[in-house]
């Protein structure tokens, strides 16, 4: 038995993430909840891909991923690419990419910041360089690198 | 209806066109010439923290305009310690008012503020923040004192790391070509966020004297106590940027001095009477600026 499409089996309906930034999986998998839904779950980790380059895989079963979480994952995984499964057939490929504007899933660093002060104020953040992922707070004007991220 | 929340609203001709209303509108400011210019309007001032020369400085320029005023100068006295938010509180006033003044411990209050209110807000300072209109009336000053704003030697000298005043002082001179000189110690040197975004040229300097005689303006900033973990460390700071007539004595005749004010003793009284003090000027200068933003807000017919 040899490739990787045996290693782990297709999935008939969920969502396969793909091209996921080598190591990042882990993380995504945790930030994202993915294991706590109740659905299996497959994670590949550095699996070759064509370019001689590796990368992470992860197989969500029965659960397509929402909007608000591709966000979360284009701010992880920028290059990443979801595809949802239907009966075992990619039924919508989708690119993920940076929005211009985050809503309501960053952390706002600033302790002061009215976002972290106001009951039922959302942080918002607008992306300031999307090659090093900078983004900055719509209220404060924070900026944080994507390393400091942190997710609501 | 367009909100002031920084400085960055407002572009280059912006920014002018408020300078020059302003200074067609001093006899007004100075109470020789009557206006109605807002009448019948109404201006919130919400102060959640205390500033009395800014709230002053916006209800003196409502009058003059012949509007009037409504608000609170302490938030003890509101429903903000029942613990009503922010939002609810502005649309609240937004429907008593034509234009509400924001003054707010927390950054970004004034952002939020815009979100939800059916009137311009104009933010009367944000936490560590910004603060245009006092950008706007060291902007007027300068122009006022000088002549002009374009392409000026201007130091700024004192706590420039905590100073929202200087930070949004140059970010908009940055626009006019200035030439920066930032004088501090180091711990209280220019951030990098700030001085990264600075397209002119700008340098570092320990010592006032150095650069001195080199200025057009020179703009101190108070160093704060709170600063120093060490009192004996404050002093030495606070001794060697104090500005006296001797110290005057290597500038060029024509610099103009500028404080945000209030002044601890970072600038002796004996420079009061001196050709190089503004500051009194400056402050007076809030009047009439304001009197333009809110024309520009607010106003109908002129």
């Amino acid at each position: 038995m040899s490739g990787n499409l045996l290693r782990v089996q297709p999935i008939r309906n969920g969502t396969v993430i793909d091209h996921i930034a080598a190591g990042r999986g882990r993380k995504i998998l945790d930030i994202l909840e993915l294991g706590n839904s109740g659905t299996t779950i497959s994670l590949l980790i550095n699996v070759q891909s064509k370019k001689q380059q590796r990368k992470d895989i992860i197989k969500v079963e029965d659960r397509e991923l929402d909007e608000n979480e591709i966000e979360k994952l284009a701010l992880l995984s920028p290059n990443a690419r979801v595809n949802i499964i239907r009966n075992y057939a990619v039924a919508d490929k989708k690119k993920v990419e940076i929005p211009k504007f985050i809503s309501d899933i960053v952390e706002c660093p600033n302790e002061n910041c009215i976002c972290n002060n106001e009951r039922g104020a959302t942080s918002n953040f607008r992306l300031i360089d999307e090659d090093t992922i900078q983004i900055q707070c719509t209220y404060c004007g924070r900026k944080i690198e994507e390393e400091s991220i942190n997710f609501l | 209806m367009k909100h002031i929340v920084s400085i960055e609203d407002l572009d280059k001709k912006g920014i002018m066109d408020i300078l020059k209303r302003a200074k067609d509108l001093l006899p007004v400011a100075k109470g020789k010439k009557k206006s109605k210019i807002l009448d019948g309007k109404i201006l919130a001032t919400c102060f959640f923290e205390p500033s009395t020369r800014t709230r002053l400085s916006f209800e003196s320029a409502m009058h003059r305009l012949g509007g009037s005023c409504i608000g609170f100068a302490d938030p003890s006295a509101t429903s903000h310690l029942k613990g009503e938010t922010l939002s609810d509180a502005i649309q609240m006033v937004a429907g008593y008012s034509d234009a509400v003044v924001l003054r707010h411990p927390r950054e970004g209050s004034a952002k939020l503020a815009s979100e939800v209110s059916d009137v311009p807000i104009i933010n009367g300072g944000d936490g560590a923040g910004q603060h245009p209109t006092q950008t706007l009336l060291d902007l007027f000053t300068i122009n006022d004192e000088i002549g002009k704003l374009e392409g000026l030697k201007v130091g700024m000298l004192g706590d420039l790391r905590y100073g929202r005043t200087v930070h949004s002082l140059s970010q908009a001179l940055d626009r006019f070509k200035t030439k920066f000189f930032f004088i501090s110690p180091e711990s209280l040197a220019m951030p990098e966020h700030i001085t990264d975004e600075l397209k002119g040229k700008w340098s570092t300097h320990e010592s006032l004297n150095d650069v001195l005689g080199e200025l057009d303006v020179l703009y101190v900033t108070r160093i704060q106590k709170e600063r120093f973990p060490d009192i004996e460390d404050y002093k030495k700071v606070a001794g060697a940027y104090k500005i006296d007539k001797e110290v005057l004595k290597n500038a060029k005749t024509k610099l103009k001095i500028l404080h945000p004010l209030p002044r601890v003793n970072e600038i002796s009284t004996d420079v009061d009477d001196t050709k190089h003090a503004a500051y009194f000027r400056q402050a007076f200068n809030g009047v009439p600026v304001r009197m333009a933003l809110l024309e520009k807000l607010i106003g109908g017919k002129k």
